[in-house]
């Protein structure tokens, strides 16, 4: 496929054929060569066939092949003449990340460390198959969906001032549980509060290097060794059955000729099926800010037992990874308001946003990024010149080169057990060959993918975090 | 490797694929399922303890075989049901499509069961259903 060099770090697919406007590829020429060996570009090129896409389809540093959408995919749709499509957020929806700040240091966790992660582990239901640990109400299911981790808080999971440092404070108000089929209730129903398998994980870390003092500051970090928490989970079976069954509404509604790929099935976002996938999709984002608020409370109560305090333990901020959302952003010179789909990229609201609490205002929003499992996670900022570079978001991840398969292959659990413990790292999980399928070695190297986006200016690079305790579904 | 017979697990990036085989439409189906559960649990040691009839339909075969696989899925999840065998499926041409009969024969979850992976849905990435010397089918799910 041809390829214009923008510069350094930004290629151009020109808009040919179908395609309505270019493409755009954010990435050093090394990641470019693992992202040019799956169907990414022709992927990313087909969102740019799509009706109403507005300026450029985007690809993120971390980007790799999707359904429909590549993964690392960013689209703006306009409401009225755009579409709004499951693939272009993900199965599962509002997949995203928490982190919580600590008041302690390495070296006073170091010796209850083992102690700290038997005890998660106990408390936080893990991989696939394990139940949550109440057995919901349809009624009380869907309050949550209402009303997401603000239903949490007020049943006493974590405190007010987490809503302050979630995206949205936790609850996309456009949710209408009408349209949330009876199937997703009932994936939704057993997993509340649940960490689920594959690449989902918590992780105990250490701040490892600091690079921008007044952000990390504004973020509550305070010093190489602080302890830090980060959730990394979604919406389970219950987000994977909105998008399944949304899929199948779209094509019945609309069909599916003349798409280039089936997974790109899509819906007028002003059409009814738009409006109810979109406030199914909400419901299903407020169910996964509930699940994280759920599982950040345990983890507060866990160091509090084990630790004596966890007085600290303030919230930095919650990102979502798999959303559509509508935003206001500027298109030459001026103000409009547009459906944003973000598919495994996170948003990068840069200082003055109003969308960004005040604690930050002056610093950009907090954008996690984690690694895969046992190696670096970064925080950065979100900037300024990530609004008109990619509609103010920027990487949210590694991105898996290599199949499950052929980690299984080629890695053994509790092999990549003993190499993390000898590196520092504890690791417990339900699944040790779910473990060999996570191996770092089947990822892009986040080091890389970070590095681009702050040459970019999608995000800033804050601190650089290290697992000292890993716990995988 | 699983490698029998009945299907063959192929691989893939980020993600679960596989292919089927069956001298005949329901028994690629069939075997598809096994494929599918073979993704989260070891299937051939599953008793036929519980029997669910299930029916779904399709506007054509790739959508049928893609509602058919999530009805494993969503019984996993939703019911903690674990396939061990597909009895006496159907596949029963309609207008505007096809619908599907089958029984589903398993388990419910109990401690001590190794789940090694989770599947979230089945996609129609790269699906295909061809008929030459038998059936085949390759599906993609998302896990």
């Amino acid at each position: 496929m041809e390829l214009r060099r923008i510069d350094e770090n930004s290629w151009e697919i020109p808009a040919e054929g179908p395609m309505r406007v270019p493409a755009v590829v954010y990435a050093s020429a090394r990641l470019l060569e693992d992202i040019r060996r799956d169907q990414t570009l022709a992927q990313a090129r087909n969102v740019a066939c799509l009706p109403g896409l507005v300026r450029r389809s985007y690809v993120m540093p971390d980007a790799h092949q999707g359904y429909g959408f590549p993964i690392g995919g960013v689209a703006a749709f306009d409401p009225d003449e755009g579409i709004i499509s499951p693939g272009g957020v993900g199965y599962d929806i509002n997949c995203g990340v928490r982190l919580l700040r600590t008041d302690f240091t390495e070296e006073e966790v170091e010796g209850k460390r083992r102690e700290l992660l038997a005890e998660i582990f106990k408390e936080v239901p893990a991989g696939v198959g394990k139940g949550g640990v109440t057995r919901l109400s349809r009624a009380v299911l869907k309050d949550i969906l209402r009303r997401g981790a603000e239903w949490a808080v007020e049943n006493g999971y974590g405190r007010a001032e987490d809503l302050e440092r979630t995206e949205e404070r936790g609850r996309m108000k456009d949710a209408d549980v009408e349209d949330v089929s009876a199937r997703a209730l009932e994936r939704g129903i057993p997993q509340l509060g649940t960490l689920g398998a594959g690449n989902h994980f918590l992780e105990i870390q250490k701040v490892r290097e600091i690079y921008d003092p007044a952000a990390a500051r504004a973020f509550g970090l305070t010093a190489p060794g602080q302890v830090m928490v980060m959730v990394h989970c979604g919406s389970r079976g219950l987000g994977h059955q909105v998008a399944t069954d949304f899929i199948e509404t779209m094509e019945n509604a609309f069909g599916v000729a003349g798409l280039p790929d089936r997974e790109l099935v899509n819906a007028p976002f002003r059409s009814t099926q738009g409006q109810r996938y979109y406030r199914a999709m909400c419901a299903a984002v407020n169910y996964a800010f509930a699940n994280r608020q759920m599982i950040a409370h345990w983890v507060r109560d866990v160091f509090a037992r084990v630790l004596g305090g966890a007085g600290g333990m303030d919230q930095v901020y919650d990102v979502c990874h798999n959303v559509a959302k509508v935003e206001e952003h500027e298109v030459d010179g001026r103000s409009r308001r547009l459906v944003v789909h973000r598919k495994g990229a996170t948003r990068s609201f840069g200082p003055g946003r109003p969308e960004v609490p005040a604690a930050f205002r002056g610093v950009g929003q907090p954008v996690i990024i984690p690694g895969s499992m046992g190696t670096a996670s970064f925080l950065l900022a979100g900037t300024a010149e990530a609004e008109a570079l990619s509609f103010a978001s920027t990487a949210h991840g590694a991105g898996r080169v290599m199949s499950r398969h052929e980690a299984l292959r080629r890695f053994r659990g509790e092999k990549i057990r003993d190499d993390l413990a000898r590196r520092g790292i504890e690791l417990k999980s339900t699944s040790w060959k779910g473990v060999a399928e996570e191996a770092a070695e089947a990822y892009k190297d986040v080091e890389e993918v970070v590095r681009v986006s702050n040459a970019l200016g999608l995000g800033r690079v804050v601190a650089r975090l290290l697992p000292i305790g890993v716990m995988k579904g | 490797m699983v490698e029998t017979a009945r299907y063959r697990i192929l691989p893939h990036t980020a993600d679960g694929k596989f292919q089927a085989y069956g001298r005949t439409a329901e028994e690629a189906f069939g075997n598809a399922a096994l494929a599918l559960s073979s993704l989260m649990w070891d299937w051939s040691s599953v008793e036929p303890r519980i029997r669910r009839r299930i029916e779904t339909s399709g506007r054509d075969r790739e959508q049928l075989l893609v509602k058919f696989l999530g009805e494993i899925v969503y019984l996993f999840d939703a019911r903690q049901f674990l396939l061990g065998r597909v009895e006496e499926l159907r596949i029963l041409p309609r207008p505007g499509g096809f619908g599907l009969e089958a029984v589903l024969a398993g388990e419910t979850l109990a401690p001590g069961r190794e789940i090694h992976g989770g599947v979230k849905a089945v996609t129609y990435h790269d699906l295909r259903i061809e008929e030459r010397d038998g059936v085949t089918v390759q599906v993609v799910v998302d896990m």
